[in-house]
C-alpha cells in the first residue's frame, strides 16, 4: 500500500496537497456538527489547561463522563473510553463549553460547586455509592476514609472507600479530592499528591 | 480494539481528500469528504478489528462521490461557478486547474483507477472490486489514464520537475 516503488506518476499530483490544515480544520468542525446532529457523537473531548495541569474532558450526550489529569495520560484515557463506552470519539469542545467555564470559574476561586449532568456509567456498584455520598463534603471541608465508608452505611469498607477515591472517573468535579487520611494526611490521588494539595489549598484560600 | 475515531480523521482524512479532491475537482470534494466520514464513524463500530481502514475509507469515498457526481448533475449549476482558471490566492482548496482539468477529462474508471492507486495506494485487485471489471483491467485503466496525463499535463513531469 504504498506508492514509493512508482515515483513517476506520484509527481504528477504534486500540485495536489498531501497534507491541508485548513482544508482539515473545515471539514473536522463539519463532521462534528453533522455527526452531533444525527446522534453519533457518542464521545466528544477537549483539553483544558488548569493550575493542575492539562485536563481532559470528556462528555456523552447524558454528561459528563471522565477528567482526566495528564499524568493519567490522555491517549491511553481517549482508548479506554473508545473501549468502554463508544470507538465514535471525536475533539469536539463545544460540548464541553459549560463545563470549561465551572471549571474555569472553580480554579479561580468563584465557584464552590459544580452544576453539571454527569454520566456514572465508569463507575459502578459501591464505588458509585461512595463516589455519589462525595458530593455530600462541602467546599473547603475535608473527610477521612473511615468517615467516608460509614457514611456509605460500609463502616469496615475503608480500603474500598480508598479504591473508589483512586479510580474515580470525574476527579475535581465529584471532589475525591476532600477525601483524607485520618491522621490529616492527603493520601494518594489520581493526578498525583501535588495536585491533590493544589485543590485542598485551593479550597481552604477561597 | 477500536482506536478513538479522531485518530482516523487524523491519520487517513488527508489522504481520502486528496482522492476525492482528484476524483470529483475542487468543487465537490469536500461534500463528498463530509459524507464519507459521517458515514465510516456512524458504521465504525461495527468495522471488524482488523479491517483496513485506509481501503475501508475509500470504498466509502467512491460511493459517495457517485452520489455527489449524481446530486450535481441533477443540480442546474452556473456555468461561471467553476472558474476558468483557479489562481493561487492562497485558498488551500486552489490546487491547480489544469491538474484537475486534464483528471476531468479521463474516463470515470480511469481517473478512478489513478486515484486509487496512485494516491490512496489500493492495489489493483482491490480497484477491481470496487468498479467492476477484471484485475487487469483496473491495471490497465490506471495505465493508460496516467499515459494521458502525461500529454495532457505537462506542467510538471518526472523529466523537467519545475513548472513551464
Amino acid at each position: 500500500m504504498t506508492t514509493a516503488s512508482d515515483p513517476g506518476p506520484g509527481s504528477l499530483f504534486a500540485a495536489l496537497p498531501t497534507q491541508d490544515a485548513p482544508a482539515m480544520a473545515r471539514l473536522h468542525e463539519r463532521l462534528v456538527d453533522q455527526a452531533q446532529r444525527e446522534g453519533i457523537l457518542d464521545v466528544a473531548y477537549r483539553t483544558l489547561e488548569t493550575p493542575v495541569g492539562r485536563l481532559l474532558l470528556a462528555a456523552t450526550v447524558q454528561g459528563l463522563v471522565k477528567v482526566a489529569f495528564a499524568v493519567q495520560d490522555h491517549d491511553t484515557v481517549l482508548q479506554r473510553l473508545a473501549d468502554e463506552v463508544s470507538p465514535r470519539v471525536l475533539a469536539a469542545p463545544a460540548r464541553l463549553d459549560d463545563v470549561s467555564r465551572q471549571l474555569e470559574e472553580y480554579f479561580a476561586g468563584r465557584r464552590t460547586r459544580f452544576d453539571l449532568p454527569l454520566d456514572w456509567r465508569l463507575s459502578k456498584g459501591f464505588r458509585r455509592e461512595v463516589l455519589t455520598h462525595l458530593r455530600d463534603i462541602g467546599y473547603g471541608r475535608t473527610e477521612s476514609y473511615a468517615q467516608v465508608a460509614a457514611a456509605a452505611g460500609s463502616p469496615r469498607a475503608v480500603r474500598a472507600v480508598g479504591t473508589a477515591c483512586a479510580t474515580n472517573p470525574l476527579p475535581v468535579v465529584v471532589p475525591c479530592h476532600r477525601v483524607v487520611r485520618s491522621d490529616g494526611s492527603p493520601g494518594g490521588y489520581a493526578g498525583g499528591p501535588d495536585a491533590k494539595l493544589a485543590l485542598l489549598a485551593l479550597e481552604r484560600a477561597a | 480494539m477500536r482506536r478513538p475515531f479522531e485518530q482516523i480523521v487524523a491519520e487517513y482524512g488527508p489522504v481520502v481528500l486528496r482522492v476525492c479532491r482528484a476524483v470529483l475537482g475542487p468543487q465537490d470534494a469536500e461534500d463528498a469528504w463530509s459524507e464519507t466520514f459521517v458515514s465510516a464513524l456512524k458504521a465504525y463500530p461495527d468495522l471488524p478489528a482488523d479491517a483496513n481502514v485506509e481501503a475501508w475509507l475509500v470504498t466509502i469515498a467512491h460511493r459517495k462521490a457517485i452520489d455527489v457526481t449524481r446530486a450535481a448533475a441533477r443540480r442546474p449549476t452556473p456555468v461561471e461557478s467553476i472558474p476558468e482558471r483557479p489562481g493561487l490566492t492562497g485558498r488551500p482548496d486552489d490546487w491547480d486547474g489544469d491538474l484537475w482539468r486534464a483528471l476531468k477529462a479521463l474516463p470515470d474508471r480511469q481517473r478512478q483507477a489513478v486515484a486509487y492507486h496512485y494516491l490512496a495506494g489500493l492495489p489493483y485487485k482491490e480497484i477491481a472490486a470496487l468498479c467492476g471489471g477484471s484485475t487487469d483491467a483496473a491495471r490497465r485503466a490506471a495505465a493508460d489514464g496516467i499515459r494521458t496525463l502525461r500529454d495532457t499535463y505537462p506542467r510538471l513531469t518526472d523529466q523537467s520537475g519545475v513548472a513551464r
